[in-house]
């Protein structure tokens, strides 16, 4: 009964007052409906319950005021002679020069000089040279098997188009890094430009990635290149912020050396603080490319070749045995080239002395390498072109076995799915889509309050005001509902397998290795399995992005749970607690700051997956921006896209803040 | 010692907070404790003034967040003074360009930091010859200096390794190195052997002395270790809290405390390690006697044959001159005479 008194005199009530009564309200006034006289607005924004759910304006017309900006940026030549479009164009144009050279290096050859494309059995024992020089031989393993598998399976032609991935992300990668790269320095030395890149980059990572296809589609044009550019604009805020980051860790001593052995600004820059930050920066360069990966698949939606466009081919078929295969070699690429550039980062200066060779070892046995395999190419036509005849292909066996599997299990999923829908996944849906949109504005705007901040309520106020505003509410609480759906299963999942993986340093490796091969694979990839178990379903929609997102639930709460200082946990154990007592009264409080954190992140990358199951048919706001996208329309592709964006935004504010004050309040940071 | 002044450093302030240009000014550059925490000013230095002289070893002493490093670092305008002025060799540095800073710190400024900021990623020799690279000194040159250096400091054969793969003393060593490089006037050592276990201290400390034997450079040594201070130092700064305290030889920080804090810091310090025959002989004997001690001798050195003999001793000058006397109870006196300082 003091507890119940405590709740309603505390902020409890506060907080979820207001939320509370416009909800209940909704059901207690007789009779309700929406064309009843009640107050309608003050549940579903105006306007936007006029036809239906379709694709409505909402009561501000933000979508319209973006075309108009577009239209105006394609039609007016704001430098004189040419336009906007014309601009963005132009530059493309430069990228494609690129892209022209490692498409020829990679898979067509140069026809006019009759040089073929790099044989293969160069590119194998490059990468198993390179993989020595890094790490090792494990990592020489890992990149020679990669691609002898391209090879051999390449009866569907796996291994070219393996090349033009490659041929694309060897350009788009670079680009990304140099442009990460200066924007991260620049916002390091000015401190207004950081001021203004924060936010922007906030907001390009929160983004989905469909909603910035259309603007590259409009301004680009479509194939390769477009697919390029896409990828650069997705993949280089990780870089920006690692080189930020990177460059403000420098130690104060550090910079002071440099100054005071005489160095002019410029010689700071390149002899001290780059060579001094290379980890970070090394560790953006693997980000980046982790990301361009990712994108692979979704830049095929705007027409590049390559696996991503054959694995959505056949995904779209329902050909799963051969668009498993064409998954594996995604994987396996998206592993090898990770840990590649991870062996890149780590990698340190060796001292090495003797003579030439001693000092160069990798040198000469590339030159070597390069020597012994122009020969065997020049003798035997086998390495230089691997016989079709000689590649093999599972996918016969892998359909067969996809489809006995699902037949067996067909009657077992099938109830499970449907015990899903019908008891936890449609009441939840009916929930989120009665939440009146002017109290989920104050509950929001309560909690920043409560955390303290004026200047976080209104923000995150702000941003639920753009959502409802723009037309999209009832799609947003769809995407709503599937994000908390997913994060609640995440958190069943992730927290208790968390705490079994922390009790022994064996079982945390092994866990935190499975979260990072997980981690790799490109998002797309998770939908397969989801397909095949639950056919086209909000539950296989709901499993990939549970699979997906309970990454980082495990990996924050492992993490918290390993990071409580080890006096602490001598303390407790002294004072006398049991295994149980020891976990929930000592270890799950002060882990508990990483767990929100690990919350929040499951969250973003719930967010981000949703997008991409909209692929397989979910009526939230994905499938508004996959009809944007078929429309190229822009404006509204991008208004969808910030409201995916908000829905992030706001949670990771209030989120992290609360994170922060409760480590504050533990004592953690200051 | 020649007493030509090197450093000069007048009124030096440096404040954190608002604006603290505009606060120094409203209060005449003078402001109070109670008015700077009560305007919520963070004070680093506080009306510093120091001359280092040419040649001398001098140590600025304090307990952390007493101000020394920061002074250190408005000398060598790492950091701008919020107020004050710094002189070096008679040249205003707070009103250099950039370029002309930047040539004092190539040729005359030499500094060692507490946790070596070495640069990673360079060996030890290319550590070494950085502040001659960024001269722009031809590769060949550069490097013949910088092993000559890291033989200078003990390191040869070690020129090709990186430093993580060097000990804590042996990167010091290559920290040290570095800084004598371009062959500096002035050289600032930040708690150099701070990060160091105690052995190695010891170690590194004869090391310093013995390079500053050979090399006579004028010297800014930073420390919170009192022991290491009246070991290494000509003369001594003493800071609590932003001000210099006191400055002085370390035998007039003993003797004659200016504040009780500065006697609380010197209690522990054995005395007879510090005083010398000159501060405690009897002024009124001028009798010669059979046996004679230097006025400079230290009264850890003399106090057994004094205390074993029967006699007096007689105390003389660098001319033989005798200018006193030391008895058993002039000894006694200054080895247990706790709180009376004569």
């Amino acid at each position: 009964m003091n507890k119940i008194k405590t709740i309603f005199k505390g902020k409890f009530l506060f907080i979820f007052g207001p939320f509370f009564l416009l909800w209940l309200l909704r059901y207690i006034v007789p009779n309700y409906t929406i064309s009843s006289k009640t107050p309608h607005w003050a549940y579903i924004p105006p306007k936007s319950c006029l036809g239906g759910c379709g694709s409505i304006d909402g009561f501000i017309p933000f979508v319209d005021w973006t075309n108009a900006l577009i239209q105006f940026l394609r039609k007016y030549e704001i430098f004189g002679f040419f336009t906007f479009r014309d601009f963005t164009r132009g530059i493309a144009n430069y990228v494609d020069k690129f892209l022209d050279f490692t498409e020829a290096v990679l898979h067509k050859g140069f026809p006019s000089y009759e040089i073929g494309p790099l044989p293969w059995i160069f590119i194998i024992t490059l990468t198993v040279i390179l993989g020595f020089y890094l790490r090792g031989w494990r990592l020489a393993l890992l990149g020679g098997t990669c691609f002898a598998y391209l090879i051999l399976f390449s009866k569907r032609g796996i291994w070219e188009l393996s090349m033009k991935s490659l041929a694309a992300i060897s350009v788009s990668a670079p680009l990304a890094a140099l442009i990460g790269l200066c924007l991260g320095i620049l916002a390091v030395k000015r401190k207004r430009f950081a001021n203004f890149l924060w936010p922007m980059l906030n907001i390009l990572q929160s983004l989905p990635h469909f909603s910035y296809l259309i603007l590259v589609v409009i301004f680009v044009g479509i194939g390769t290149k477009a697919g390029v550019i896409a990828t650069v604009i997705f993949a280089f805020p990780p870089m920006a912020r690692l080189t930020i980051l990177g460059l403000q860790n420098i130690s104060q001593e550090i910079k002071e050396a440099g100054v005071m052995a005489g160095c002019t600004k410029w010689q700071m820059l390149f002899k001290v603080e780059i060579p001094a930050a290379r980890s970070p920066i090394m560790l953006g360069i693997n980000q980046v490319i982790m990301q361009c990966l990712a994108m692979i698949v979704i830049a095929a939606f705007i027409g590049q070749p390559g696996l991503g466009h054959d694995l959505l081919i056949r995904l779209q078929g329902l050909r799963l045995g051969e668009a498993f295969e064409i998954g594996v070699a995604v994987v396996l690429i998206a592993i090898t080239l990770d840990r590649y550039s991870q062996a890149l980062a780590l990698k340190e200066p060796e001292r090495r002395e003797g003579n030439f060779v001693k000092r160069n070892p990798y040198l000469c046995a590339t030159f070597f390498a390069i020597i012994i395999c122009s020969i065997l190419v020049f003798l035997f036509p086998f390495f230089n072109e691997y016989p079709k005849e000689l590649t093999v292909s599972a996918s016969v066996y892998l359909d067969n076995a996809i489809k006995s599997f699902t037949r067996s299990l067909f009657v077992p999923l099938g109830i499970f799915r449907d015990w899903m829908l019908i008891y936890f996944l449609m009441p939840l849906k009916a929930v989120f889509q009665s939440m009146p949109w002017t109290g989920v504005i104050l509950f929001v705007g309560a909690i920043g309050w409560k955390l303290g901040k004026m200047r976080l309520a209104l923000t995150v106020m702000l941003f639920v005001f753009f959502i409802a505003s723009s037309g999209y509410w009832v799609r947003a609480m769809i995407t709503l509902y599937m994000v908390f759906a997913s994060l609640v299963i995440c958190a069943l999942i992730g927290i208790p397998l968390g705490i079994w993986a922390s009790k022994k340093e064996s079982r945390t490796k092994l866990v935190l290795n499975i979260c990072d091969i997980f981690q790799t694979f490109p998002s797309f990839i998770y939908l397969l399995p989801a397909i095949m178990l639950f056919q086209i379903s909000d539950v296989s929609a709901i499993f990939a992005i549970v699979i997906y997102s309970s990454i980082p639930m495990i990996r924050y709460t492992v993490f918290g749970l390993r990071n409580v200082p080890q006096q602490i946990i001598e303390a407790s154990i002294t004072s006398g607690c049991t295994e149980r007592q020891l976990l929930w009264k000592v270890k799950m409080p002060l882990a508990f700051p990483e767990i929100i954190l690990g919350a929040n992140q499951t969250l973003m990358f719930a967010l981000f997956m949703v997008m991409i199951a909209g692929f397989i048919g979910t009526v939230d706001l994905s499938q508004e921006i996959f009809r944007a996208l078929s429309f190229s329309d822009g404006g509204k592709g991008l208004i969808i896209g910030l409201c995916v964006a908000f829905i992030g935004l706001t949670a990771d504010r209030l989120l992290v803040e609360w994170s922060n004050q409760m480590k504050k309040k533990l004592g953690f940071i200051n | 010692m020649d007493d030509q002044i090197k450093i000069s450093c007048s009124n030096i302030w440096k404040l954190y907070g608002e604006n603290p240009e505009k606060f120094l000014k409203e209060n005449n550059n003078n402001p109070s404790t109670e008015q700077l925490k009560s305007n919520k000013y963070i004070p680093a230095v506080r009306d510093a003034s120091i001359d280092v002289k040419t040649g001398e070893i001098l140590v600025i002493m304090g307990l952390s967040g007493s101000g020394k490093s920061t002074l250190l670092r408005c000398m060598s305008k790492l950091i701008q003074p919020t107020d004050g002025q710094v002189f070096f060799e008679g040249k205003d540095l707070l009103k250099a360009s950039d370029k002309e800073l930047i040539e004092i710190r190539r040729h005359k400024m030499g500094m060692v930091f507490q946790h070596f900021a070495l640069l990673p990623h360079r060996t030890v020799l290319q550590n070494v010859a950085f502040p001659l690279e960024v001269q722009g000194i031809e590769p060949i040159k550069r490097e013949d200096r910088a092993k000559e250096v890291i033989k200078l400091v003990g390191l040869e054969g070690r020129e090709k390794y990186y430093p993580r793969e060097l000990s804590g003393g042996q990167q010091q060593r290559v920290g040290l190195a570095r800084s004598l490089a371009v062959e500096p006037d002035v050289w600032f050592l930040d708690e150099p052997f701070s990060a160091l276990d105690p052995l190695i201290r010891k170690e590194m400390q004869n090391e310093f002395l013995r390079l500053q034997n050979m090399l006579k450079k004028t010297i800014v040594f930073i420390t919170h270790d009192f022991d290491e201070a009246i070991r290494l130092a000509d003369r001594i700064a003493i800071m609590y809290e932003g001000l210099i305290v006191q400055v002085g030889t370390p035998e007039e920080l003993i003797t004659k405390p200016a504040t009780d804090y500065v006697a609380e810091f010197t209690k522990d310090i054995p005395r007879s390690k510090l005083l010398n025959a000159e501060s405690v002989m009897n002024n009124k004997d001028k009798k010669l006697y059979d046996n004679t001690v230097n006025y400079k001798e230290k009264i850890e050195k003399i106090a057994s044959k004094v205390l074993k003999s029967e006699g007096s001793y007689s105390v003389i000058d660098e001319n033989k001159k005798v200018i006193g006397s030391l008895s058993k109870k002039e000894i006694i006196k200054a080895l247990f005479a706790e709180d009376k300082n004569e």
